[in-house]
């Protein structure tokens, strides 16, 4: 047996599946953005796996890239809002987070 | 007999959604940053099974090196014993579980339905010299775009994360200020 298409997008099927499962039932910030990163990874398996198996180009690797890094643009921009979150509210609970609330 | 390329996929498999799923699931939030190490590190290695070894390692350069030991900075920062019981009630996360389930169930099933279990590797996988023709040939305002955005989304963090002391007369001194008045 060799490892078909199918098996890498189970794996990232999976991964999307823990992602999606976070997002929706964890209430901490912190938790909430691993659930994020998890999602992007599982996104980006999926773009290799369909670059190597079906359409063997660099291109499907060099949007990849981009993806990481833009994901890395993120997570800084996210983790400062939680630093600010935690020193403004004292909580990163993010349903306690309720001053933009209008 | 077992090929090592089988052997070494499943034990990604488990090391990447194990990983995510402690991530989540660990009581203590800085086990879950390992966790999500742990998981990074495994998709790094599922890019090299893949064969495609540059984008591999500006994973682990990014994800394990820089994303992760950020996340255990910000950990520790924000650290306190306030980590448990941070998700939703039992019902919703029993129905969390089976909503997932059954969207990976569905996902599963149409991949195998389409026939992409029987699609194999092509013969030639791609160079990274196509990499570095793409980044700096028809790509690259998309790469100096990107090199902006990372230094603009790494200042706004920065601006961000200053925090004035109260009696500024800013905003967030103002949401401190009210809080402190709500707490006493």
């Amino acid at each position: 047996m060799t490892v078909a298409l199918s098996d890498y997008l189970i794996v990232s099927a999976l991964l999307f599946g823990v992602g999606v499962y976070g997002l929706v039932t964890k209430r901490n910030a912190m938790r909430l953005v691993f659930s994020v990163e998890i999602l992007v990874n599982a996104a980006n398996i999926n773009f290799i796996a369909f670059n190597r198996f079906l359409w063997p180009s660099a291109l499907g690797q060099t949007v990849v890239l981009f993806s990481i890094a833009l994901a890395a643009a993120e997570a800084a921009v996210i983790l400062a809002i939680v630093v600010v979150a935690y020193r403004v509210h004292d909580d990163v609970d993010v349903s306690e987070l309720k001053t933009l609330k209008g | 007999m077992v090929d090592v390329t089988d052997a070494a996929f499943v034990a990604l498999t488990v090391v990447t959604v194990g990983g995510a799923i402690t991530a989540l699931e660990a009581r203590e939030i800085i086990y879950g940053a390992v966790g999500l190490a742990a998981s990074f590190f495994g998709v790094a290695s599922l890019f090299f099974l893949l064969d495609s070894p540059f984008v591999a390692v500006f994973q682990i350069t990014v994800y394990v090196g820089a994303v992760a030991v950020l996340v255990l900075f910000t950990v520790m920062l924000v650290r306190e014993g306030r980590w448990f019981g941070d998700s939703m009630g039992p019902a919703a996360r029993v129905a969390a579980v089976v909503t997932v389930v059954a969207l990976v169930t569905s996902l599963v099933s149409s991949f195998i339905a389409a026939g992409l279990s029987t699609t194999s590797e092509q013969a030639n996988a791609p160079s990274f010299v196509g990499i570095g023709q793409l980044l700096t040939g028809q790509y690259a305002p998309v790469l100096e775009v990107l090199a902006l955005v990372l230094a603009a989304s790494v200042l706004g963090a920065l601006t961000l994360a200053k925090v004035d002391p109260p009696g500024e007369g800013d905003a967030l001194a103002k949401a401190q200020a009210v809080d402190e008045r709500e707490g006493s």
